[in-house]
C-alpha cells in the first residue's frame, strides 16, 4: 500500500489527507511539531480573547483520525532523505514514505533587529505564540503596555486581543496608512480610524530602531526609529509578515526560492515530492496572484488539487476569480477579483462610503471595456457565488452596480444601501 | 493548553476579567432588590407589600439596566464575547455551578413544594413570597397570587431586562433586535397580561382556563386535558373559538409559519420558553455540547418524547371521549381510528416523498416510532384505560402517593416527569451547566414537530457563502442548539437541520459573513460540495457532480 506522509498538519495538508482518504485506500501519515490535531490557525485569537477555548478550534472530533484511517504523529522533521525516501526527526526515528507533501506552512518574519529575540518578543502564528503570549500578557498588571510592530491583518488582530484584555497598545505601521500596499486609500483611512476609535494608540509611517532588554533579558522598552521616542512596554508582537516556513528543507536536494519551487502540478524538482500552502512557490504566479500565496482558501485549494493528482488524476493547480477575506476589529472585509491599491493602466475605482464610518467599498473596472474586475466590501457582506458568476460571465461595471442587491448577504432586517451606493455611482459618472 | 487566566474554580477570585465600579454598584443594586424576595421568603412580613414588590422588581431591573449599558454601550458597536470562557458564571465555574444549584433548588420548591414558598393551602391566606405579590397579582386579575404568578412575573422581568441587555449587545444587529423586541412582546402580552387579564372575565356561570394563545400542544401537554375542554365548551362561542383555534394553531397556522419561515417563527420569536433561553440564558449558549454523542443522544430524546407526549394526550382524550360517549359528537373509535389514518398517511407519505432525503438510520428510527405508536393506537381501541390502575410512588421517588387509571397515570408522569423535571428543573435550572436550550434541544415535543418539518418541508435554510469559511469555529460555539455549524459551513453546505432555531447568531458571530438566515425555494436547499466556490471550475464539476 503506498504510503502518502504529509509535513503539516495545517488546512493544506489535512485537506489533501481528507481527499486523498475519499478517493484511496493509501496509507496517510501527518506530521506535525506544533500540535496533536488540526487546529484553525486564524482562530487562535478568539482562544487569547476567551470567545473559544483551545478545543474549539479543532475542526474535527478527535476520532476523525482513526475513523478515517489517517495517522498522525507528532514529531519535527529534521530532514529529508530523497534518495531512500526517508524521513528524520529531531526526536532521532525516522519514517519511510512513497510520496511526500510538504505542507509547512509560514512563520513571522523578523527583520533582524536589535532585541528581537528577547522574553515576551514574540510573533503571533503558532500555538506556541499564544502560549508565549498568555505568559508575558495574561492581564493588564503583568503587561502595562504592549507594542505591536507591522500593520498587516495579524497585527491588527493581536491588537484586538491585547485590547480585549484592557491591555494599552501602540500600534507600530510602517506605510503611511494601514495596509495601504492592498487596500485603497479610502478604505485604508477608515481603517486608520476605526483603529483609533478603539483606543489603540497607531503611528503610521513608523519604523522599529530596537528593542530594549532589561536586567532579566525581558523586554523594557521599544524605541523609535524616526523620533527616537522610547516606549515602555512588556511585550512586542512582531507582525511584519510572515514567510516560508522551510528552514529544514535548506540542505536536501529540493529547490527552493523563498519557499519550495513547485510547478502548475504542486511537483517539486524532486519526483514524489510536492509542496502545498503557503511553504510552496510557483515558478510564476498564477493570473495576477503572488508567487507565494499565504492564505487559508488558496492552502485548501491546493490540498483539493494535489489530492487528484496523488490519486491517478493528474490536474494542474488552476485556482478560480480571487476572493479572501477578512475582520478589522469590528468592520468586516470580503474582496472578490482584483481590487489594487491603486487603479493600473485602464483600471478605475469607485468609492462609496457611509457616513458613518464603517461601511464602505470599491468597485474597480476596466475603462476601456467597462468590464467589472473586482469588489472591495466593508461592513457589507456580499455573496460569493453571485460575484464569481459575474467575474465569470465579464459582466460590466454598470450591470454589477445596477444589480448589486442580488449580491447581498446581510443578515434579514438589515439596512440596505444599494440605492445610495447606485446614485453615488451615478453622480460619479456624471464628474467624471 | 492551559488558559492561565481561567482561575474559575478559585473562590477568592473566581473571575478574571474584572468588572468596572458601576457595574459593582449596578450589580450591588440587583442584589438588594433580590433580597427583599430573599427576606420575604423567610416570612419577614413587609408592611406595605406593594410597596415593597415595586421596589425589589425596581431594583433588579434598574440593576441589570445600569450593568448592561456599562458594558455594552461604553464600547463600540460590534460583537462581544470577550472573556465569555473566563468568566466563572459563563464558565461552568464556581458563579455559574452555584447559579445552577440555585436555580435548580428553586423550580424543585416552585414545582413541588409551593408551601414552602407561602402558598396558602385550601383557601388559607398566603405568607412569605407568595403574599408578597398578592398586590400585583390583585391589580391584574382580581385574585391573589399563586406561586405560578409569582413565577410569571419573576419569568416575565427576566426576560424584559436581559432582552433589553440582549439588545444593546447587539444593538448593531436588527435580525436579533427584532427577535428579541418580538419575544418580550409575546411574553409580556399573551403569556402574562392577557391570561391575567382574561381571568377577569370569570364569573360563576362563565369561566375559561388560563389561555396563554401561543402556547400550543404538546408544548402545552394539557391543552386537551379534559376539565380545559369542558371549560372551553362550557364557555360557548368564545370558548369554541379558543378550542378550535388551538386545533388549528397546530395543524394549519404552525405548519403553514414553520413551512415559510423555518420553526424559527416560533422558538425564537414568540415561545416563552426559547424567550428565557435567547435573554436570561444568553450568557449559557456556548455551553451546549457540540459533539457527536450529544447529537445522538439528542435524537432519541427529542423524539421519544414526541412519541410520548402523542401517546399521553391521545389516551386522555380516548378515555374521557369514552367513558362519557353522550357530551361530545366524538367518540373514542372515531377519534381513534382518525389518528391512526392520519398518522399512516403523514407517514406513508414522507416514506415515499421524501425517502431520498432520509438516510438509514432516520427510515429506522422513524418506521420504530410509527409501529410503536400505532401499537399503543390498538391496544387504547381495544382497552378501557381507566379500568387499569397504576400505583404513582413507584415513578415519582415517592413524592406523589396516588393511585392512577392508565390513561391518568400516563398524564401525571408526563406532566411530572417531562412537564416539570425536564422543561423545568433540568431544563433551565441547569441553564449554567447545559447551555441555555437543553429542553428546547433535548425534550421539546413541539419543537421536534416542527423540526422534521423543518428538514422536509420548508424554505428556510443557512446559506453559506461560497468558499468563504476559515473553520475558526465561532459558529458551532455559539449555537446553543449545539449543532456543529461549522462542520457545513467548512464543506460549503447549507445548514438544514431539524433543531436549528434560527437565533441567528452564528450568522452575527461569523468573522467572514460566511452565514446567512433566509427562506429561499426548497430545490437545491441541501447541497453537500467536495470542492469548495473559488477552485478550478472543472475540478468542481467533476468531483461535486458526481
Amino acid at each position: 500500500m503506498e504510503h502518502i506522509a504529509i509535513i503539516g498538519n495545517g488546512i493544506s495538508g489535512v485537506t489533501a489527507a481528507r481527499h486523498i482518504r475519499k478517493l484511496s485506500d493509501k496509507k496517510i501519515t501527518i506530521i506535525s511539531a506544533e500540535t496533536d490535531y488540526f487546529f484553525s490557525r486564524t482562530a487562535l485569537m478568539y482562544v487569547y480573547m476567551g470567545h473559544m477555548k483551545f478545543e474549539h478550534t479543532q475542526p474535527y472530533e478527535n476520532g476523525f483520525w482513526e475513523k478515517n484511517r489517517i495517522e498522525l504523529k507528532k514529531g519535527f522533521v529534521k530532514h529529508i532523505d530523497s534518495t531512500s525516501k526517508t524521513l528524520q526527526f529531531a526526536e532521532g526515528d525516522s519514517l519511510n514514505y512513497d510520496k511526500l507533501i510538504v505542507a509547512t506552512g509560514s512563520k513571522p518574519n523578523k527583520f533582524g533587529w536589535p532585541g528581537q529575540d528577547l522574553n515576551g518578543v514574540m510573533g503571533m502564528y503558532h500555538k506556541q505564540d499564544l502560549e508565549n503570549l498568555e505568559k508575558y500578557a495574561p492581564n493588564n498588571k503583568v503587561c502595562k503596555h504592549a507594542v505591536i510592530v507591522g500593520g498587516g491583518l495579524i497585527g491588527i488582530e493581536l491588537a484586538e486581543m491585547l485590547n480585549s484584555r484592557n491591555i494599552p497598545v501602540t500600534f507600530l505601521v510602517r506605510e503611511n496608512s494601514f495596509w495601504n500596499g492592498v487596500l485603497p486609500k479610502g478604505e485604508s483611512e477608515m481603517i486608520n480610524r476605526h483603529i483609533k476609535n478603539h483606543h489603540i494608540d497607531l503611528r503610521l509611517g513608523t519604523n522599529l530602531k530596537e528593542i530594549v532588554s532589561d536586567e532579566n533579558g525581558q523586554v523594557k522598552s521599544v524605541i523609535i526609529q524616526e523620533t527616537g521616542e522610547e516606549i515602555p512596554c512588556n511585550v512586542v508582537g512582531l507582525t511584519a509578515g510572515v514567510s516560508p516556513n522551510i528552514d529544514f528543507i535548506k540542505d536536501t536536494q529540493i529547490e527552493i526560492g523563498r519557499g519550495v519551487k513547485v510547478n502548475r502540478y504542486l511537483e517539486t524538482n524532486i519526483p514524489d515530492i510536492y509542496a502545498i500552502g503557503d511553504c510552496s512557490e510557483q515558478h510564476e504566479g498564477i493570473d495576477q496572484r503572488r508567487p507565494i500565496e499565504a492564505v487559508w482558501y488558496t492552502g485548501r485549494m491546493m490540498g483539493e488539487t494535489l489530492a487528484q493528482t496523488i490519486c491517478g488524476n493528474k490536474i494542474q493547480y488552476k485556482p478560480g476569480h480571487w476572493f479572501n477575506s477578512a475582520k478589522f476589529l469590528d468592520i468586516e472585509y470580503q474582496t472578490y477579483g482584483w481590487v489594487f491599491a491603486k487603479p493600473r493602466e485602464n483600471e478605475a475605482h469607485f468609492h462609496w462610503k457611509h457616513a458613518d464610518d464603517t461601511k464602505c467599498l470599491t468597485v474597480c473596472y476596466n475603462t476601456e471595456t467597462n468590464d467589472f474586475l473586482g469588489l472591495n466590501t466593508f461592513g457589507i457582506r456580499m455573496r460569493h457565488e453571485t460575484f464569481d458568476t459575474w467575474l465569470t460571465e465579464k459582466r460590466d461595471v454598470n450591470y454589477v452596480m445596477n444589480h448589486l442587491h442580488e449580491a447581498n448577504f446581510d443578515p434579514e432586517f438589515y439596512k440596505h444601501f444599494e440605492k445610495e451606493i447606485l446614485t453615488a455611482y451615478r453622480n460619479n459618472l456624471q464628474t467624471a | 493548553m492551559s488558559n492561565k487566566l481561567d482561575q474559575s474554580m478559585s473562590l477568592a477570585k473566581p473571575d478574571a476579567l474584572d468588572i468596572t465600579n458601576k457595574q459593582k454598584i449596578a450589580l450591588s443594586i440587583g442584589l438588594i432588590g433580590l433580597f427583599i424576595l430573599v427576606l420575604a421568603f423567610f416570612n419577614v412580613n413587609f408592611p406595605n407589600k406593594g410597596l415593597f414588590l415595586t421596589l425589589s422588581l425596581s431594583l433588579i431591573v434598574i440593576g441589570t439596566i445600569i450593568y448592561a449599558r456599562e458594558a455594552y454601550l461604553t464600547k463600540l458597536e460590534g460583537i462581544k464575547n470577550d472573556g465569555v470562557w473566563f468568566k466563572s458564571i459563563s464558565s461552568r465555574g464556581i458563579l455559574g455551578w452555584s447559579l445552577g444549584i440555585f436555580l435548580t433548588l428553586f423550580y424543585i420548591v416552585l414545582y413541588f413544594f409551593p408551601i414552602y414558598l407561602g402558598l396558602g393551602k385550601d383557601g388559607a391566606v398566603n405568607t412569605g413570597l407568595i403574599a408578597l405579590f398578592d398586590p400585583l397579582s390583585n391589580l391584574l386579575s382580581g385574585n391573589n397570587a399563586s406561586q405560578w404568578f409569582v413565577y410569571g412575573t419573576l419569568y416575565t422581568v427576566a426576560i424584559l431586562v436581559f432582552g433589553y441587555k440582549f439588545m444593546l449587545k447587539y444593538r448593531h444587529n436588527r435580525y436579533q433586535q427584532l427577535r428579541t423586541a418580538s419575544v418580550m412582546f409575546f411574553q409580556t402580552a399573551f403569556a402574562f397580561v392577557i391570561p391575567e387579564l382574561m381571568a377577569r372575565l370569570n364569573s360563576d356561570d362563565f369561566s375559561l382556563p388560563y389561555n396563554d394563545l401561543k402556547n400550543m400542544w404538546p408544548l402545552n401537554y394539557y391543552a386537551f386535558d379534559q376539565w380545559r375542554v369542558d371549560q372551553f365548551i362550557n364557555a360557548q362561542t368564545i370558548g369554541l373559538f379558543f378550542l378550535i383555534l388551538g386545533v388549528v394553531m397546530v395543524f394549519v397556522i404552525s405548519p403553514y409559519l414553520t413551512y415559510k419561515y423555518g420553526k424559527r417563527w416560533y422558538c425564537s420569536w414568540v415561545c416563552g420558553c426559547g424567550g428565557l433561553a435567547e435573554t436570561a440564558g444568553d450568557s449559557f449558549r456556548q455551553l451546549s455540547d457540540k459533539g457527536i454523542k450529544a447529537w445522538k443522544f439528542e435524537r432519541w430524546m427529542i423524539n421519544s418524547i414526541l412519541v410520548f407526549s402523542v401517546v399521553m394526550t391521545v389516551a386522555v382524550i380516548s378515555t374521557f371521549l369514552g367513558y362519557d360517549s353522550e357530551k361530545y359528537w366524538f367518540t373514542k373509535s372515531v377519534f381513534l381510528i382518525s389518528i391512526g389514518i392520519f398518522l399512516t398517511l403523514l407517514f406513508a407519505g414522507i416514506m415515499y416523498y421524501k425517502r431520498n432525503e432520509l438516510n438509514k438510520s432516520a427510515i429506522k428510527g422513524a418506521t420504530g416510532y410509527f409501529t410503536l405508536t400505532i401499537v399503543f393506537l390498538v391496544f387504547f381501541s381495544f382497552f378501557d384505560l381507566s379500568q387499569i390502575k397504576i400505583n404513582a410512588s413507584y415513578f415519582s421517588f415517592g413524592l406523589n402517593q396516588n393511585t392512577y387509571a392508565f390513561d391518568g397515570a400516563l398524564r401525571s408522569f408526563y406532566g411530572f416527569g417531562i412537564g416539570s423535571i425536564f422543561s423545568g428543573v433540568i431544563g433551565t435550572g441547569f441553564y449554567p451547566i447545559l447551555g441555555n436550550r437543553t429542553w428546547c434541544r433535548m425534550g421539546c415535543p413541539m419543537a421536534t414537530i416542527m423540526g422534521i418539518q423543518q428538514r422536509l418541508f420548508s424554505k428556510f435554510r443557512i446559506t453559506t457563502n461560497g468558499g468563504q469559511c476559515i473553520s475558526c469555529g465561532n459558529c458551532s460555539n455559539s449555537c446553543e442548539m449545539g449543532i456543529d455549524v461549522r462542520a457545513y459551513a467548512q464543506k460549503g453546505e447549507n445548514i438544514v437541520r431539524s433543531s436549528c432555531v434560527g437565533c441567528g447568531v452564528c450568522s452575527a458571530v461569523c468573522p467572514r459573513g460566511v452565514l446567512k438566515l433566509e427562506n429561499d425555494s426548497m430545490d437545491g436547499r441541501i447541497n453537500p460540495t467536495e470542492i469548495l466556490l473559488g477552485n478550478d471550475v472543472d475540478l468542481m464539476d467533476l468531483v461535486n457532480k458526481k
